[in-house]
């Protein structure tokens, strides 16, 4: 039965929450356009807005993109570079504790924020409340995996789930067998990592995919073109 | 294709760089912006407008989107102006921009509802009973009709079905006209000109029926009596573009960019011709910061202010230097040359009426009306004559009614204005004053430091006149407004001003001490408003509003300005004259509208009641009166002639026939008539019998006898008990019987004074209503309280007519979209309430005869009454003369079971006796055969008669547009014509331009129209002058409709004098004295400061109507609010936004403090109708939710506003008559301790238990 179990949380879940998660991201986009939004509440109060946001921010951004190099660079790129296992996930640790408290800051002021202005607190929708628990019970459960992960510092563990991400994305079977015997905190921030993915497209997350990169790099003045279809 | 994919073309999406790669062309899709695009997308735009109580009177575009009201914006298709002139447009404000808020809001009525209790009743009723009987087993039955009353105001409402109301409201209406009387039906509803159908409807139901129709204007505190006491007109002011004209404005009590919203513009514009503009407002207005000099003096001593700005003119303009516009203007068109008889009265000699020519033997010459035609003095001949022009002239005979500077023989004249150098003496007389200071609020200045003193004696030129009754002193007008302003022309004699610094009433010096205005800025201000006038011809104009208006004595700061504008020449004169605009909103088609609205076609006259004394008397309030009449007579007044209280003086006015009465008499009209057929009288002699023998009693002797009361009341268009309501908690008591807040005693209680005509009950009737019926689209304050409530359709959503007495076009409502859920348009609840009483009616009612009793009408021969004296009848000092000495008393038919037919078709009266107004008459033939044509026919049932259809809101407007000389070229011409007839002169050129122009509904839907010059007003719509008030009067020769026939500065009448405004003068604020029993005695802990209470116009409403618009209360505070300035809080530890309460012995309101340099000291603001259904807390004092505004205030009325019969003091609906002043008020403010919203039951603090009503 707990195999079944691991199973069908490591091996089977990740393809559902991913399938949710891009499909329904594609299904918004073109139906909803118009609640492809951050919904930000900066308009009702700025007052602890920018602390809570920009901690929040900088902190959740740096662990995506650690979470995102780290587990999905095939490891023979950190051999070849000659980064040891061990380094590896003591620069995982550093690096993730800083951006975790920070993050873990700013989003406890958003929290206080939401819940204690009445105006947010009453212009919020039970999925902005729901996203905003999971982060933070993510969150926690990634700064308790800390101390967990000093306990083994050479880096097994680390290698175990890079595998694991690795062979999820690349469709191999059996992945989920190599998360089995992780410490229960793994397996739950796992668990929840891959629900932060399922409930994506039905949140306020998706202002992700709008990330506005494009305004890095464009023209002074953009001028749109009255004709349409394509070329012109 | 999808966002998506079109997302994926990025390698091949043509970019085009230019100017040097800083810009870039793209071609990516673009269909999101139809999104955009779609918003402002509609399917149709319809000209509509807001029909709330504001003169606004804009045209706006209403927008329609998938059968939905989408939202509103201006029309600014205006006809132009003149190249000189800036065009009206935009006109609108944020509040009428708000408006489709309301069709689709949780506000909206949208079914007809009734009270549960009342239904259950029904009901079980309705199971053995048919409907009249099962109204009248309801009715009479005490116990039932005490627990419906009790209930209003609890809610408790369900929804019902339009057969249902109708046939209860109309059970109950056939019940109360055949067992009490058809006159204890009443209607209210206000301002006919801001939809005039649909006031119509209601109006021509209750005309049919035989019920009352309540007058707004006067009960409002609107109607500026000094207007008719001045010029015979209700009132007639310029367009607000006539503002541009001006040279020199002043905004004196009004708040322009405030409540005139869409006319501030020319104000704004004018200023950049070089205009000067001068302010005169206690706070710091809106219109202050447009002020080239800003004036604050303390609230409600702008009398005294105008009276120093008059000494000023008068000592540099008329006497020092003799400015010969000015003089030639007083002398034709002002009472100034007139003479006065100089009483011999305690050893003085005191102004007393004007000379007639019935005065001096043979009657002067005159055998028609000679009592009724002063005199003056021929400058040139030095002969005693009789101009021409006087009320005499009006009546009995043709063509002497002009300003034609001739004689009633005749002769050429030119009159003296002052006796100065033809004097025979020099005298003293004396002269009232009230500004010694008897009120503890506002300081006086006592004569000589003696507050005891209130004459004043001033040395006047007289002459000495011989009459068959013996010499008589006369003084001529010009010389007692000398003297009355003190001015020292070498006569010698006491307290007069040879400085402006002497402390002499009425010198800028003087004033200094009561209004707080330095004196060089008076001076400097009369000064240059009559230079200005000097060197324009008149180009002086005060625009002044309801800061000066709705006090208790506000004839005197009206005559005070009137006085100023009639010295320097500018009424009648473009860009001059005097520009009172609080909602009057001029009815311009009037006397086409008059037989739509009071059924004049199928019978005359209409039983019409004057509001304040009706409220007065049947809320009550009248029980509560502290002021004594005492204290507002003259020092001079016979006292002996003038006892009772304020009520007695009402009575006596009513049957005297000045005032209306309603009900009229103790008994069923339709009964009394049936008996005077039984005793072999014509009815009116049976009555007037009964009366003067006292077997019968008029029902104003005694309002709380069960027979007295009124019975059913409609209020329509309007809130009552939410907005207009003085004295709100008397209304909730004594009439509608609900919880109340009345703080205070009854007379009896304390034990004081009581009245002489009126019975006294020891225990008063709380509630006195059957039924109360309120038709409206939203959920006020006054539909709470109601037992039935018709859902109406809002202004989007019927057709009508709108006016304005700020621009000169008239223009439609239309329906955008039909009623939506339930509701219905005015005009066709009324007709299904006439169709109901049709079929109700056989077995209760058929074709009844109803004695009407009516006043001495102004503009009808009845206003020549007693020319000398006041008799009354009841005392025997004079024969009971129906339509002479007491009401005039007409049998009218009711036709009941054919009220339907009635009220849907034009009946045969147009065409016998047909139309006119304002004194003139003209046949209709022509027009009621076109109007058959237009709106095609019906048959009589009865006579087989075919008749023009009125079914449609259409139909009605079509009527009116048809009848009215405004919006008829045709009937113009007739009315100038009938015009001609009465002056001898010809004024028909100032309509035959237009003669062949019809206005039709259709057009003004098109485009507002600019309407057709006409008799009934004094201005011209012209494409030469903007129009002006009593430019035809100037400019025609026509005269006032006064005594005079001039602008009439002196009041001879006996009650004029008798309270001492026979000349303007200051007078204080009345004591209302509401603060004993609550100063100070029922204290919460936290300090309190007495305010006088203000209630202006707001900003974020008009009257009640926008006041629970989301998108409003959004711009404010959301909910009711008042202004406190920044030394009274922290007198009382008040911050900003604190909740306050504001309580006297009338009752408590609670709103938010709004702390603000705006506002003086010693004042508070609240804008009115704030209601009570939006963000209201419980009160500390009543325990009860806070009140409205007018929960602390209660009416007081004013005698002189009570004479009638008198010329220019005759009665007319909405004309003149007594009014509901209230910013004579003071409560106490203080800092609520606990705020209780009396969400839940058994809340702490909630002192009673107000259980759910069903």
């Amino acid at each position: 039965m707990s195999e079944y179990l691991n199973d069908a949380a490591f091996g089977l879940y990740p393809y559902i929450a991913l399938a949710v998660f891009l499909i329904g991201s594609l299904i918004r986009y073109d139906r909803d356009p118009y609640t492809w939004r951050s919904g930000s509440s900066q308009l009702l109060r700025k007052r602890q807005f920018a602390w809570g946001s920009y901690l929040f921010h900088i902190g959740i951004l740096g662990l995506f993109l650690g979470h995102l190099v780290g587990l999905l660079t095939p490891i023979v790129i950190f051999d070849a570079i000659g980064i040891s296992h061990a380094a590896k996930q003591m620069l995982a640790i550093v690096v993730g504790g800083i951006f975790g408290i920070m993050c873990f800051a700013g989003l406890t002021l958003l929290i206080h924020r939401r819940l204690t202005d009445p105006r947010i607190r009453g212009t919020s929708t039970k999925m902005d409340f729901f996203i905003l628990f999971l982060l933070y019970a993510q969150l926690i459960l990634g700064l308790i995996s800390i101390p967990i992960s000093l306990g083994h510092p050479e880096g097994d563990q680390m290698m175990a789930f890079m595998a694991w991400a690795q062979m999820i994305v690349t469709f191999q079977g059996g992945a989920a067998d190599l998360v089995a015997s992780a410490h229960w905190v793994f397996k739950l921030h796992i668990f929840l990592g891959l629900t932060v993915f399922l409930v994506f497209p039905f949140s306020r997350l998706v202002h992700i995919w709008s990330a506005p990169f494009g305004y890095l790099t464009r023209n002074y003045q953009v001028v749109r073109s009255r004709k349409t279809g394509g070329a012109g | 294709m999808s966002h998506f994919l079109d997302k994926l073309t990025y390698f091949r999406r043509p970019r085009t760089e230019f100017s040097d790669g800083h810009g870039v062309t793209t071609h990516e899709n673009r269909d999101w912006e139809e999104a955009y695009r779609k918003r402002w997308q509609h399917d149709k735009v319809v000209r509509s407008t807001h029909g709330v109580n504001c003169t606004g009177s804009c045209s706006w575009k209403i927008y329609v989107k998938g059968g939905l009201v989408t939202w509103e914006t201006q029309q600014t298709d205006y006809p132009r102006t003149r190249p000189d002139l800036p065009n009206h447009e935009p006109r609108g404000c944020s509040r009428g921009a708000s408006y489709s808020w309301y069709l689709y809001s949780a506000a909206r009525v949208k079914y007809p509802l009734v009270r549960k209790r009342l239904i259950r009743h029904w009901q079980e009723a309705r199971e053995t009973m048919e409907p009249v009987a099962a109204w009248a087993s309801i009715a009479g039955d005490p116990e039932k009709m005490r627990e419906i009353r009790k209930v209003r105001g609890r809610g408790g409402f369900v929804r019902a079905d339009w057969e249902t109301v109708n046939e209860i409201i109309a059970a109950a209406n056939i019940h109360t006209a055949k067992t009490h009387g058809p006159d204890r039906i009443a209607g209210f509803s206000p301002i006919p000109a801001m939809s005039m159908v649909s006031y119509a409807a209601g109006t021509r139901y209750l005309s049919l029926m035989g019920g009352t129709c309540l007058s707004f204007y006067d009960w409002y505190c609107d109607l500026p009596p000094s207007s008719p006491q001045t010029w015979g007109e209700q009132t007639d002011v310029p367009e607000s573009a006539d503002w541009y004209n001006s040279t020199f404005l002043v905004i004196w009590g009004s708040n322009v960019p405030q409540t005139r919203t869409p006319d501030a513009h020319f104000y704004t514009e004018v200023r950049y011709r070089g205009t000067k503009s001068a302010v005169i407002s206690p706070d710091y207005s809106e219109a202050s910061k447009f002020a080239d000099l800003w004036l604050s003096p303390k609230q409600g001593t702008d009398a005294a202010l105008a009276m120093a700005m008059g000494h000023v003119i008068l000592r540099e303009f008329h006497l020092d230097r003799e400015v010969s516009y000015f003089r030639e203007y007083c002398r034709k068109y002002s009472d100034m040359p007139f003479l006065v008889r100089l009483n011999e009265q305690g050893g003085r000699l005191v102004p007393d009426r004007f000379l007639r020519a019935s005065d001096l033997a043979d009657q002067g010459g005159e055998p028609n009306n000679a009592e009724w035609k002063p005199l003056a003095f021929d400058g040139k001949t030095g002969k005693l004559v009789v101009p021409r022009g006087s009320i005499g002239f009006r009546w009995g005979e043709k063509g002497k009614w002009n300003l034609e500077e001739r004689t009633s023989a005749e002769e050429d004249t030119e009159l003296t204005l002052s006796l100065a150098d033809s004097r025979d003496e020099v005298k003293p007389v004396a002269f009232p004053y009230f500004g010694g200071g008897e009120n503890p609020h506002f300081e006086g200045n006592p004569l000589n430091g003696n507050p005891g003193a209130d004459v004043l004696e001033r040395n006047l030129p007289v002459r000495r006149i011989d009459t068959p009754d013996g010499p008589v002193w006369v003084a001529s007008v010009f010389d007692l407004l000398c003297g009355n302003y003190g001015l020292d022309r070498g006569l010698g004699g006491e307290s007069v001003a040879t400085s402006y610094d002497d402390n002499v009433p009425y010198t800028p010096a003087w004033q200094e001490q009561i209004t707080g205005v330095p004196r060089q800025s008076v001076i400097a201000l009369a000064r240059e408003f009559a230079r200005n006038a000097e060197e324009t011809h008149g180009k002086s104009m005060v625009i002044l509003g309801a800061g000066l208006n709705h006090w208790y004595h506000t004839d005197m700061i009206y005559r005070g300005i009137i006085n100023l504008l009639v010295m320097c020449g500018c009424v009648g004169q473009s860009g001059g004259g005097w520009s009172h605009y609080v909602g009057q909103e001029k009815l311009r088609p009037q006397t086409g509208w008059l037989p739509l609205a009071f059924a004049l076609d199928w019978g005359r006259p209409p039983r019409q009641m004057n509001s304040t004394s009706y409220w007065y008397a049947h809320t009550d309030q009248w029980r509560y009166e502290k002021l004594a009449v005492d204290e507002v007579l003259s020092p001079l007044a016979e006292r002996s002639k003038f006892s009772g209280s304020l009520i007695d003086f009402n009575v006596r006015a009513e049957r005297m026939g000045w005032l209306p009465s309603s009900p009229q008499l103790e008994e069923n009209p339709l009964e009394l008539t049936r008996k005077a057929k039984e005793a072999g009288k014509a009815p009116a002699d049976y009555v007037a019998g009964r009366l003067k023998d006292g077997t019968l009693r008029m029902s104003c002797e005694d309002p709380d006898d069960p027979r007295n009361h009124p019975r059913n009341l409609f209020v329509w268009r309007s809130n009552l008990l939410g907005a207009s309501g003085k004295g709100h908690e008397y209304f909730l008591k004594h009439l509608v019987g609900a919880d109340h807040g009345v703080q205070g005693k009854e007379l009896g209680a304390e034990g004081e004074l009581k009245p002489e005509e009126v019975a006294w009950h020891d225990a008063a009737p709380e509630g006195k209503l059957d039924l109360l019926v309120t038709i409206d689209f939203r959920m006020s304050t006054s539909c709470m309280y109601s037992d039935i409530v018709l859902p109406t359709a809002t202004w989007y959503e019927k057709n009508d007519l709108n006016t304005s007495d700020m621009h000169p076009f008239i223009h439609p409502l239309s329906a955008a979209v039909d009623p939506v859920w339930q509701t219905r348009t005015d005009w066709n609840i009324f007709k299904g309430l006439a169709r109901k009483v049709s079929e109700l009616s056989p077995g209760h009612l058929g074709e009844e005869e109803d004695l009407v009793l009516t006043p001495l009408m102004h503009d009808s021969p009845g206003e020549l009454a007693q020319a000398l004296d006041v008799k009354d009848w009841k005392k025997g000092e004079i024969e009971a003369v129906p339509g002479k000495t007491m009401p005039a008393m007409t049998t009218v038919t009711r036709d009941y079971p054919n009220l339907y037919h009635r009220f849907t078709s034009l009946g045969p009266l147009m065409e016998q006796l047909g139309n006119g107004g304002k004194g003139m008459a003209w046949k209709t033939e022509e027009e009621v055969e076109f109007l058959k044509q237009l709106n095609g026919t019906v048959r009589d049932p009865e006579t087989g008669e075919e008749r023009a259809r009125i079914d449609s809101d259409i139909d009605a407007c079509e009527v009116i547009l048809s009848l009215a000389p405004e919006t008829n070229g045709h009937v113009a011409v007739k009315a100038w014509e009938s015009l001609s007839g009465a002056t001898g002169r010809d004024h028909g050129h100032l309509a035959l331009p237009r003669e062949d122009d019809k206005i039709r509904y259709r057009d003004v839907q098109a485009q507002p129209r600019k309407i057709i010059s006409s008799p009934i007003w004094s201005g011209l719509e012209s494409e030469k002058v903007s129009y002006n008030a009593c430019y035809t009067n100037v400019h025609e020769q026509i005269p006032w409709r006064t005594l005079t026939g001039r602008q009439q500065l002196y009041q001879d009448h006996p009650w004029m004098r008798a309270f001492g405004e026979a000349l303007a003068v200051y007078r204080p604020p009345i004591d209302t004295r509401t603060l004993k029993g609550s100063h100070g005695v029922r204290e919460n802990g936290n300090k309190e400061v007495v305010l006088n209470f203000i209630t202006p116009h707001q900003k974020w409403g008009i009257h009640s109507t926008y006041t629970d618009n989301l998108l409003m209360l959004t711009l404010s505070r959301g909910g009711p609010i008042v202004w406190i300035s920044e030394v009274d809080a922290a007198k009382a530890d008040i911050e900003d936004n604190d909740w306050i309460e504001l309580f006297n012995a009338n009752g408590a309101l609670t709103a938010r403090a709004v702390v603000s340099q705006r506002v003086k000291e010693g004042m508070c603001l609240m804008y009115h109708a704030q209601e009570k259904i939006v963000n209201v807390p419980g009160s500390e004092i009543t325990g009860l939710r806070g009140g409205i505004h007018n929960s602390v205030t209660r009416i007081v009325t004013k005698p002189t506003h009570m004479i009638g019969g008198y010329a220019q003091l005759s009665y007319g609906f909405n004309y003149y008559g007594t009014i509901g002043s209230n910013r004579d008020e003071f409560i106490v403010c203080r800092k609520m301790k606990t705020v209780d919203w009396m969400e839940a039951e058994g809340l702490p603090g909630r002192t009673t238990a107000t259980p759910a009503a069903e």
